[in-house]
């Protein structure tokens, strides 16, 4: 859904990987320091979003390279997030952080054929399910939507129109990044109680699959999102009960399920036209 | 030319010294002297025997995928699959290492490497084509080849390739006539180097002197005008993208053949990455590709030293370069538009590789 | 990021007709080493038509985007409405009842008329979009002003006329009394041109006033009530309408008498080099732009194809190029059928063709002048030589195409993009016509050019015409049409209304094929 907002305004984000990096730190050293996993979720909201800033202010400020600047972030993130693991993390022992509580609450467990899985969320699950269609609701219904959607097709219409181009496209990157950013505390702060290095193992670029995939439609992504979890939780499945077949064809399948999808049936899908072109204001 | 003008052209210099200064914060921050961090990785890198060596060694995958992502960069593609096709090209080579015998190096080499050219531009070779008849981004379709590449050799090598009895995915040895011979005594330094900077000049010398590579760099700059000129654009992209894959391919054969001598699962630690920034840093030049997959591997290089006497994590380096790119591609960008006030400034349609270091342009 | 509260209702000026709506005084611009306006003063009186006349580059454009706020003045003061102001942005221009519409259009094709329209306004029922209510608002307009403009319609499927309503539509929603159209009818068939001017007097008639931006004397001439000349960015005078005749606007344009008519000497006819029969192909939107084309085209003469941009000049001019599939018909060049050849083969078998987006079909930007010129013939001695490209025989070709050509350059090592426009269009000529081709299809060839570099294409294509060869011009400019060819075919969606020579028939029939109102059976050849 990030990549959506962001895309939609022009802006091709391929630092979501860093930014979701990036945002699994701050949530479990926002959780450890600051007072338990909610504390945790939104300093991990505000350093996606501050990083969505940088590419922001380098793509869309200076102009410069949408993919060179995502990589970069990437690296860096890569790069900080394990330093400070390894230099603050580390030496101070700290074994696990303050993370999110299942929902298991007893009605939750009584209802039929759901009540168990849903049992087993973790809030964010929630928060996840329930931003889509409010997403939808904005970009669709709302006029910053229709400013956010214009921007990312003819910038030069919303220009003349009155719009920022410049602020829209950094709000949307931001708030690309801090989506991203929670994101990864998802990993951090609900699955593992603990950030570890490189704990977001390419989730960030599937995310890009994944707004192809839906389509660059909030909703459609956070479909998209949920076949590439569910192809994930069978390659789990098959490497827990040691299927004899190496881990890594199942860890291949969403992959595979990705290119397929775009060979296949969404040729058709037509990304916004003004993505990844930086805009000039004052031209001839 | 004015000192403005001189500053300015330089101004990517200064993007890096300024990454390597905020590198000396984090050093700070890991309780290192800066000064002695920074004089252990420059030593390490380069004044030392080993640790120029090392410094060859890091660098040479770096050029093999940089050129690769570079020519497809002047063809106008981006080619972000760099990594798979290390692996791809690691794994052909790995294949001929360890199942064709009996052949003295001299054929055992090049055959090994031409199989890894195949199998790198093999795998570009989806991409392209999805590209080209069903308009998909090869952007998206060569990063995910990254992870099947990955996957696939990791099952490879888990599997059926494994040596026996070993305690981790590896493949056998190769066979010795596959190795890549050591040109600095008692170092890892291989000739991976010295084929990866011939193919450099090789590289530049097609793409400005000869007609084929006039009409793939027409292509990547105007592929209408290409079009109408009477080029087929179409197979010169295929041909762009399996070359650039096969390069990439390349560098994952002198991994194999001059480094590990053994097929290793995940045995690349993100060069196609890195590839894809010094491609785009080096603005799809060759020779600038050169200086920028050296510098990298410096770095690299320099870093493990670092880390050894001076305790700062390599991730250190990590950052450093990521803020490196960042800088530098900030500094392009600015760069280029401040050159571009005074000329007539008419955007083309398709990406050239000046334009995409710094501004861009793509599709 | 949202702009002003939703529509103000339009109505008649509150203000008496005699004051100036707006007064530009000394207002000045330049973009580098170019003054795009040097010192202009006009004023615009309040319920007028005012004409701002002047050829391409004269600056009338960059003056009027002062105005909506897109550049800001290195120079001058404005008043509107004896207020004086500041325009810093498109916003504050509306704000002050200023609205554009431009010559490209700023309009999302993704997005339905009242989307369009309604874009950057903060909405009457916040946080939503009240489309409902807009969709009252402007169909209302539309009636007042006879704009008939559907607002659920994706502006995607609308006709270029239709579009061009909806711009106006944005303005008039946002309150605009003082409407700017820059070329407007340069995109429209004259039965289009004939009903905006029905839509610009309803607006004069209550009390708006507009600014009328052209090149075409007899439009400027019908519609304004006064006229501002401009020349290379400087003020030549202001007249009323009625004060003035068409040589004497043409002198103030131009700079000194234009002779209409290129002189040229009859034709000498031979064989057909190039026929054409029952041609159909298809847009890059998938929908048939060429719908059966039929005609023959011989050594030693012109045919003209004149019609308004958009009914399938471009697809023509591509599919006989072979640069766009071909759905149905032949090409016949020389003889030879070569309806499904590549480019390059009809290249050999002597077609050229000088596109009309120079910078898509016709140069590579970013390649140096040099390069350019071998576009085509790089591949082959002597460009290439031995497997490798001799730069030096490439550089000695591109030295003597410049001489001969007259092409201004500092170098044939400069990059193509650096030319001026006239310049670029003459390499792009040169490369051709070096090639000596049977038949050369140019297409818009002075597009964008100063009268000078137009004059020196339309001589350069008749010398090739007396040479032998078989010119197909096809352009908007009904003018140069008439001008240069021998006949002239009318081309009016996707179909050829008629070939007649040009002395043949009367303008106004010539409009009627136009605009598809008319059909003649074709004249068989030059006499």
């Amino acid at each position: 859904m990030g990549g959506v907002l962001s895309e939609r305004s022009g802006v091709l984000n391929i630092g979501l990987e860093g930014m979701m990096l990036t945002g699994a730190l701050a949530g479990a050293m926002g959780s450890y320091f600051l007072g338990g996993p909610w504390m945790g979720a939104l300093a991990a909201l505000a350093v996606g979003a501050a990083l969505g800033l940088v590419l922001a202010y380098l793509t869309v400020t200076l102009g410069a390279n949408q993919i060179v600047t995502g990589v970069g972030i990437n690296l860096f993130a890569l790069g900080f997030t394990t330093f400070v693991e390894r230099v603050a993390i580390r030496p101070a022992g700290i074994e696990a952080v303050p993370s999110f509580a299942q929902l298991a609450a007893p009605e939750l467990r009584a209802i039929p054929l759901l009540g168990p899985l849903l049992a087993n969320l973790t809030p964010l699950v929630l928060v996840a399910i329930v931003i889509a269609p409010i997403l939808a609701v904005f970009l669709y219904r709302t006029p910053w939507g229709l400013a956010l959607r214009a921007t990312g097709e003819v910038p030069r219409a919303a220009d003349t129109a009155g719009i920022s181009v410049f602020l829209v496209r950094y709000m949307a990157v931001a708030a690309g990044g801090a989506l991203a950013g929670v994101g990864g505390a998802f990993l951090s702060l609900g699955q593992l109680n603990l950030f570890s290095e490189n704990m977001t193992a390419g989730r960030g670029f599937i995310a890009l699959a994944a707004v192809i995939l839906g389509k660059w439609n909030p909703v459609g992504a956070l479909a998209a999102a949920f076949l590439f979890g569910a192809a994930e939780a069978l390659q789990l499945f098959v490497q827990s009960y040691g299927l004899g077949v190496p881990y890594q064809i199942p860890t291949m399948l969403p992959y595979v399920l990705a290119l397929a999808v775009l060979a296949g049936f969404v040729s058709r899908a037509i990304p916004p036209a003004a993505e990844g072109i930086p805009y000039q204001q004052e031209e001839r | 030319m004015t000192i403005r003008t001189a500053a300015l052209r330089l101004l990517p210099v200064w993007a890096v010294l300024f990454a390597l200064l905020l590198g000396m914060f984090f050093v700070l921050l890991a309780g290192v002297n800066p000064i002695e961090a920074y004089r252990d990785l420059l030593r390490g890198a380069l004044a030392d025997v080993f640790g120029f060596a090392t410094t060859l060694v890091k660098t040479t995958p770096l050029l093999f995928a940089g050129l690769g992502v570079a020519v497809a960069l002047r063809a106008g593609l981006i080619n972000i699959g760099a990594e798979g096709q290390i692996y791809l090209g690691g794994l052909a080579a790995a294949l001929v290492g360890l199942y064709v015998r009996g052949l003295p190096p001299l054929l055992h080499v090049p055959l090994a490497m031409l199989a890894a050219f195949v199998g790198g531009g093999a795998w570009a070779l989806l991409p392209a084509l999805l590209r080209l008849r069903r308009g998909v981004s090869e952007i998206i379709t060569t990063l995910l080849m990254n992870y099947i590449g990955l996957y696939f050799v990791g099952a490879l090598v888990s599997g059926p390739l494994k040596e026996p009895g070993a305690p981790y995915p590896f493949s056998p040895p190769l066979a010795p006539s596959a190795y890549l011979p050591t040109i600095i005594a008692t170092t890892d330094a291989h000739a991976g180097i010295l084929i990866a900077l011939v193919l450099a000049v090789v590289t530049y010398i097609v793409l400005e002197h000869t007609p084929a590579g006039f009409q793939v760099r027409m292509v990547g700059a105007n592929p209408s005008a290409a079009a109408y000129a009477g080029v087929n654009v179409g197979q010169t992209v295929i041909i762009a993208m399996v070359v650039s894959g096969g390069l990439a391919g390349l560098g994952g054969a002198s991994e194999v053949m001059g480094l590990k001598h053994r097929l290793f699962d995940a045995f690349s630690p993100g060069y196609g990455y890195d590839a894809i920034v010094v491609a785009f840093l080096g603005a799809g030049q060759p020779l600038g590709v050169v200086a920028t997959a050296f510098f990298f591997g410096a770095l690299r290089s320099g870093a493990n030293i670092m880390q050894r006497s001076q305790g700062v994590p390599v991730a250190v380096i990590f950052a450093i370069q990521g803020l490196a790119v960042l800088f530098l591609a900030a500094s392009l960008a600015v760069r280029h538009r401040i050159f571009r006030w005074g000329g007539r400034s008419r955007q083309p349609v398709a990406a050239s590789p000046a334009q995409a270091a710094g501004v861009s342009d793509p599709e | 990021m949202i702009g002003r509260e939703g529509p103000v209702r339009p109505g008649p000026s509150p203000i008496g007709q005699a004051m100036d709506v707006l007064r530009m005084e000394e207002i000045t611009k330049r973009f580098g080493p170019v003054v795009a306006n040097d010192r202009i003063t006009l004023a615009v009186r309040a319920g007028t038509v005012h004409a701002l006349l002047g050829e391409n580059g004269a600056g009338k454009t960059s003056l009027m985007n002062i105005l909506y706020g897109l550049y800001q003045p290195d120079d001058g003061r404005i008043w509107v409405r004896d207020q004086p102001v500041r325009i810093r942005s498109p916003r504050d221009a509306i704000r002050l009842g200023i609205g554009m519409i431009h010559q490209q259009f700023t309009l999302v094709p993704q997005l339905t008329v009242v989307e369009n329209v309604v874009l950057g306004l903060r909405p009457r029922r916040p946080p939503f979009l009240d489309l409902a209510a807009a969709e009252d608002e402007i169909t209302g307009i539309s009636k007042t002003y006879g704009l008939d403009v559907n607002p659920r319609f994706r502006v995607m499927g609308l006709s270029v006329g239709m579009q061009q309503r909806v711009e106006i539509l944005k303005a008039l929603y946002r309150g605009a009394d003082l409407l700017i159209l820059d070329e407007p009818t340069s995109v429209l068939t004259p039965a289009e041109t004939e009903a905006l001017f029905e839509v610009i007097n309803s607006l004069v008639a209550d009390g708006k006033s507009v600014i009328f931006i052209s090149h075409k004397l007899e439009e400027v001439l019908r519609i304004s009530q006064a006229i501002t000349v401009l020349r290379r960015g400087r003020i030549v005078a202001t007249v009323p309408t009625t004060d003035t005749t068409p040589s004497d606007l043409a002198r103030m344009m131009v700079g000194r008498d234009v002779v209409f008519r290129v002189l040229k000497t009859p034709a000498h006819a031979a064989g057909p080099a190039l026929e054409v029969t029952d041609l159909r192909a298809a847009s890059d939107q998938s929908y048939p732009a060429v719908k059966g084309v039929t005609f023959r085209l011989f050594r030693g003469e012109i045919l003209g194809i004149a019609g308004v941009d958009g009914n399938g000049q471009a697809e023509l001019a591509e599919a006989i190029a072979g640069l766009r599939p071909v759905s149905a018909g032949q090409v016949r060049l020389n003889g030879l059928e070569v309806t499904s050849w590549p480019p390059k083969a009809r290249i050999t078998a002597g077609l050229g063709f000088i596109p009309a987006d120079r910078y898509r079909f016709g140069l590579v930007p970013d390649f140096t002048v040099a390069e350019n010129l071998v576009m085509k013939t790089f591949a082959a001695p002597p460009y290439t030589r031995r497997g490798f490209l001799d730069r030096r025989t490439i550089a000695e070709h591109a030295e003597s195409l410049v001489d001969q050509f007259d092409i201004r350059v500092h170098s044939v090592q400069q990059q193509a993009r650096e030319l001026s426009g006239g310049n670029q269009q003459k390499v792009i000529l040169a490369r051709e016509v070096s090639l000596t081709p049977t038949v050369i299809i140019a297409m818009q060839p002075t597009r964008g050019l100063d009268v000078g570099a137009s004059e020196y294409i339309l001589r350069e294509l008749i010398a090739q015409r007396d040479r032998g060869a078989a010119v197909l011009y096809i352009s908007t400019e009904l003018e140069e049409v008439i001008t240069i060819s021998d006949r002239v075919a009318v081309m009016f969606a996707g179909e050829l209304m008629g070939i007649i020579r040009p002395g043949d028939i009367s303008h106004a029939e010539l409009g009627l094929m136009m605009a598809g109102a008319l059909r003649l059976k074709p004249a068989a050849g030059p006499a």
